[in-house]
């Protein structure tokens, strides 16, 4: 009885499973199939064209996607760089030092993890704008340095809160300044909580379309979404499959993140409970 | 005794200047890139502004023309909650049905966790777009499927009654992140309950409705505002699959507050729709909050 219980659960998970992964197989074997077997309902071709990735990487004229690779590795870089930065520096002083109207700013904070980013947009624009900065990186980079995502701030915040006092008042005794404890002590001791903000904002960034398409006018700026549209929207029966492999190739590096750190995205979610 | 007092009072004003000098990246830009932004767009949406002019006052002109003649705001509208109600439920049902599966540590659990998240994590990027508009495209693999069990095909991306279906799917289908949350209440709910529920001779079903179930509902709740707030803003998949078409069946709030401001340059009308999606989403936000009382039930 209890056997039978157990096999129709694994039995269910494992169709169900089949299913979740199913688009994501079906994006991987498009990407080699030849016009011939495009429309085919197998999920492998007898033919693996591999020059579907050739013909892809070169196909929007005068670039490569290794332009776009850069541009992408580029933006979501610096963008991780300023989270960490910012959103530990941030947590470290809501979760450790005490200022007056402390309790009113982080309630502030978690408001804006609810407000819709459509408040914000046409004024931003507007403002940089005025910066001159449309047509670069600049507005996607420089808001990551003032901790823009509350989901970061908040995460770390947690995790330093968990972290024992005795250290930092130890620490305090010996002369240190605060600048010293929360660089020296507690936020090294953080590390598991800052590696989930960097996976994630990386992750975000890399699929952040909107903030791309609105500022990156140029092709020669363009990242690999915005690039993977351009191609998208300009293909036709003999292209699909070159742009099926570029596709594979733009996901790949959330793919290989995923797979070597799936335990801090899945820790990163359950103690902030968000996204 | 008064030395003390006065160097207790000098270290908490360093305290204080420390903790405003720490968190003042975030200070700078909660004025900078979120206040003030704010500010500007209630003050637009009381002007006509086009993008390359200034702004001229026309007070309730914006909102007047949205509610009285705006057909294009309703049906933005009534796809957008056609999408939020249809979406929400069923993927926190899903995201429910198979952390209650997953939970009970068995063998290959961080595999089937990582199948069942990895979805949310590429969900929204456009190489899931393309192959989206594959597989339920005319020549694609449901159809064929559909096809086989002699169901007539259709095109369901540029059909105006099935493509926004298509795009529910894909919402429901990165049930992922919600059910790692379920999985994370669940494992919080202490053994010794279940044990003493089953050593007073519940059923399984029991179980579940009168004691899992109601340990759950906070989670819930929680899933249930930050998914509505998250797919009342749904952008991208809409843009890149549709494009809002076919004739306007997919074109969701913020994909036309998008080409209101960027293809027509009309700010101070965006901006007005923007107000009112944050009303939308603060009113049904307090709406769910205010049936909570009944339903989720808080330990004391």
């Amino acid at each position: 009885m209890a056997h039978t219980k157990l096999w129709t659960k694994y039995i269910v998970l494992i169709a169900g499973s089949i299913l979740m992964i199913y688009p994501i197989l079906w994006l991987f074997g498009s990407s080699v199939k030849s016009n011939t077997e495009m429309n085919s309902t197998s999920l492998f071709p007898s033919h693996f064209e591999w020059n579907n990735f050739l013909d892809g990487w070169t196909a929007i004229p005068g670039f490569t996607f290794g332009q776009f690779f850069l541009n992408s590795f580029f933006i979501a870089g610096l963008s991780v760089v300023g989270t960490v930065l910012s959103s530990a520096l941030v947590a470290y002083g809501f979760a450790r030092i005490k200022f007056p109207l402390r309790n009113f700013w982080f309630a502030i904070l978690m408001i804006t993890l609810m407000l819709p980013t459509q408040v914000t947009l046409v004024p931003q624009y507007i403002l940089f704008k005025n910066f001159d900065w449309i047509g670069t990186a600049l507005p996607i980079i420089v808001p990551h340095f003032l901790a823009v995502g509350p989901f970061y701030v908040f995460l770390i915040n947690q995790f330093v809160r968990g972290i024992p006092n005795d250290l930092d008042e130890s620490a305090k005794i010996d002369g240190c300044s605060q600048l010293g404890i929360a660089f020296r002590i507690v936020l090294p001791l953080c590390m598991p909580a800052i590696i989930t903000s960097a996976l994630f904002c990386f992750i975000w960034t890399w699929d952040d379309f909107l903030a791309q398409m609105l500022y990156l006018t140029d092709t020669a700026k363009y990242t690999v979404p915005l690039a993977l549209r351009l191609f998208l929207d300009n293909s036709s029966a003999v292209t699909w499959g070159p742009m099926y492999a570029m596709s594979v190739l733009s996901i790949l590096p959330c793919f290989i993140i995923f797979m070597f750190s799936q335990k801090y995205f899945v820790e990163g979610i359950a103690t902030t409970g968000i996204k | 005794m008064m030395n003390a007092m006065k160097i207790s009072k000098r270290n908490k004003l360093v305290d204080g200047l420390w903790g405003y000098a720490f968190i003042s990246p975030w200070l700078i830009g909660l004025f900078l890139l979120t206040l003030i932004p704010m500010g500007q767009s209630l003050y637009f949406s009381l002007t006509n502004y086009h993008l390359l002019e200034s702004p001229q006052f026309s007070g309730l002109g914006n909102y007047k023309e949205i509610f009285m003649n705006d057909q294009t705001f309703t049906q933005a509208l009534k796809v957008t909650f056609l999408y939020v109600f249809v979406s929400v439920p069923l993927k926190l049902a899903f995201a429910l049905g198979v952390a209650m599966l997953l939970y009970k540590s068995i063998k290959g659990m961080s595999i089937f966790r990582a199948v069942y998240y990895l979805p949310s994590l590429i969900g929204g990027s456009v190489a899931i777009a393309a192959i989206w508009r594959n597989l339920f495209g005319y020549d694609g693999l449901v159809n064929k499927l559909l096809g086989t069990f002699g169901i007539p095909t259709t095109d369901f991306i540029n059909m105006p009654n099935t493509s926004l279906s298509t795009l529910i799917v894909l919402s429901v289908w990165q049930f992922g992140s919600s059910m790692v949350i379920f999985l994370a209440g669940l494992k919080q709910i202490p053994k010794d309950l279940y044990e003493a529920a089953a050593v007073d001779g519940a059923s399984k079903t029991r179980i579940f409705f009168k004691m899992t179930l109601p340990m759950l509902t906070p989670i819930i709740l929680f899933n249930t505002v930050m998914q509505t707030i998250n797919s009342f803003q749904m952008f991208t998949q809409a843009f890149v699959i549709t494009k809002g078409g076919p004739i306007d069946s997919t074109l969701v709030y913020a994909l036309y507050l998008y080409q209101k401001a960027f293809v027509f340059f009309d700010m101070g009308y965006a901006s007005a729709l923007a107000w009112i999606l944050l009303v939308i989403i603060g009113i049904s936000t307090v709406i769910i909050f205010g049936t909570s009382k009944k339903w989720v039930h808080y330990e004391n």
